[in-house]
């Protein structure tokens, strides 16, 4: 049962499953950091309050997030293929995941930046900081635990919805599951993909939080 | 030119609808090298006064001028730069809590564009005026609040500041700490010759550091002048009641509340003679000390005592009169004793 060349397509599983998370993951964060930042800083308490600039990233990052991400997925098949070229595969996934991400990412970024003392951010103002001084040299770092964090679990539901990809040929370990477990039943190869999926979820969660221990120094 | 003028400052902030009134009209002038209190009950408007001293706060009304300049002519960036002459700590320091000692002083020379080099030879010696040299690769996490309260200090002077505003700096800090760190303002007053704006609510912090003060009420100017002044005579319901009132937790028999109290404060001369033994035997009546205490003001020792006189009108003029004489401060006091 488990020749070759049924190892040999898990083995591939895996790496397109790692190449859909973290590459979604990844240029996630090129949109969703930026635009969580001018969440932050057009918020009616940020740097510079735009209830203009707010109300539209606000209404975007909900609007997005109310579409269940199946659904996305089939909604962006134009969209993709205008992207990749086509609308199957583990690089085509990554159009998807990476725009249900985005404002999920942009949102947890918002948030580890609220958490910032207000009393350090006014310290800097009285130092003389700019506003871009502020956001790169106050914000992110003192954020930098809280940011990491909120990556990992970026980073796990990603992995999650990289394998729900796989019902509609995005590739990886899902599609196998669905592939062999769903249509051909055969269950044992389904659970090993299950298999494999927690222990990665297991590898990046701990190896995240391992991570945003490291590099704290609030509580020694 | 005074270094720092407050002009006619009014503040109203608009929250949710309503209007409230910060400051109302409040007009200062503090000179250069000062030690200059700000003192008030919490909510006066004293933090929000500090804070238009560096246009944190934009006034709603009113000037403020820092070597004859007046901030609201500045822009954006010029204000920036202008800021970096003017240091501040505040009462919860608000370090950057994800860099070491060192780092945390280097970052307003980060900030202004210094050269990594130059910054750390500031900072050493910067430990070194804070007491602080064994600390350079701390975390705050791993320091006390007097220590961090010093690193936000040594912070503060790293821009080589004018003036040095201080928000309630010591409120969070127990007795001890307290006295260390106001020693350290008075020693850098002293040697770097920086103007330092004191915000406080503890009149032990004027009386101790202090050279002026201003007493703010409800958003206005109660009362300013010398700490050694205000401290004998205080005019202003304010005064009085940051001055004594509020630090008495002894109520005397009713049968000694008498209808004329006066409190007496002893100037230096006078606090090393037997004043009130010299006058029991002049006027052969008794009075009874109803609160008796002595205080550092400015590092003199003051003596202060609260007196019920006798009934007799005219033998409580003629005490009055023979402390007076003595060179002692009296005015008649109204509170609970």
């Amino acid at each position: 049962m488990f020749d070759s060349k049924v190892i040999g397509m898990i083995i591939e599983g895996i790496r397109d499953t790692l190449y859909m998370t973290l590459g979604s993951t990844l240029v996630g964060y090129l949109l969703g950091l930026p635009l969580g930042i001018l969440l932050y800083v057009t918020n009616s308490k940020g740097l510079k309050p735009n209830k203009i600039i707010y109300g539209i990233g606000d209404f975007i990052c909900n609007i997005i997030r109310s579409i269940p991400f199946l659904i996305l997925l089939i909604l962006l098949i134009p969209f993709t293929r205008l992207i990749v070229g086509k609308s199957y595969g583990s690089t085509a996934t990554i159009v998807p995941l990476v725009i249900c991400a985005a404002p999920y990412i942009a949102r947890v970024v918002e948030s580890s930046l609220n958490e910032v003392d207000a009393g350090v951010i006014e310290a800097a103002k009285a130092m003389g900081a700019s506003n871009l001084q502020i956001i790169f040299k106050v914000l992110l770092v003192e954020a930098k635990t809280s940011l990491f964090t909120g990556a990992t679990i970026t980073t796990g539901l990603l992995l999650g919805y990289s394998a729900m990809s796989g019902t509609v040929g995005g590739g990886g370990l899902g599609d196998i599951a669905v592939r062999y477990g769903y249509y051909r039943w055969q269950t044992d190869i389904m659970i090993v993909t299950v298999i494999l999926l927690i222990v990665i979820f297991q590898i990046i969660q701990n190896l995240g939080t391992f991570m945003a221990k490291k590099i704290d120094h609030r509580k020694k | 030119m005074s270094e720092i003028e407050i002009k006619n400052l009014t503040k109203i902030f608009e929250i949710k609808g309503h209007t409230v009134t910060a400051l109302s009209d409040v007009s200062l002038s503090i000179e250069k090298g000062d030690i200059f209190g700000i003192i008030g009950m919490s909510g006066a408007g004293k933090s929000t006064l500090v804070r238009t001293v560096n246009y944190l706060e934009k006034p709603t009304q009113g000037s403020i001028l820092i070597d004859g300049i007046n901030l609201s002519t500045l822009s954006e960036k010029e204000l920036r730069i202008k800021r970096r002459e003017i240091g501040m700590i505040f009462q919860n320091f608000n370090l950057l809590e994800q860099k070491n000692v060192i780092d945390n002083i280097c970052f307003p020379l980060e900030i202004a564009g210094t050269k990594r080099k130059e910054a750390r030879i500031r900072a050493k010696e910067l430990l070194k005026t804070v007491n602080l040299e064994d600390k350079e690769k701390a975390f705050p996490s791993q320091l006390s609040g007097g220590q961090k309260q010093r690193v936000a200090i040594a912070r503060a002077l790293a821009t080589n500041p004018s003036i040095l505003l201080c928000d309630e700096a010591t409120s969070a800090l127990d007795p001890q700490t307290t006295d260390s760190i106001l020693k350290l303002l008075k020693e850098i007053n002293e040697t770097l010759g920086i103007t330092i704006v004191i915000i406080t609510h503890q009149m032990s912090v004027v009386t101790e550091v202090c050279k002026h003060v201003a007493i703010i009420d409800n958003g206005k100017l109660a009362e300013e002048g010398e700490v050694d002044k205000i401290f004998e005579s205080p005019s202003s319901d304010a005064a009085k009641e940051l001055i004594t009132g509020s630090e008495i937790n002894y109520t005397p028999l009713k049968s000694l509340d008498t209808k004329r109290k006066i409190r007496i404060v002893f100037k230096e001369n006078s606090a090393y003679e037997p004043v009130i033994s010299n006058m029991i035997l002049k006027f052969k009546t008794p009075v009874n000390i109803l609160k008796a205490d002595t205080r550092n003001v400015g590092g003199k020792a003051r003596g202060e005592m609260i007196l019920a006189l006798p009934e007799d009108e005219a033998v409580s003029e003629e005490i009055i009169l023979y402390l007076k004489e003595n060179g002692l401060a009296v005015a008649d006091y109204e509170g609970e004793a």
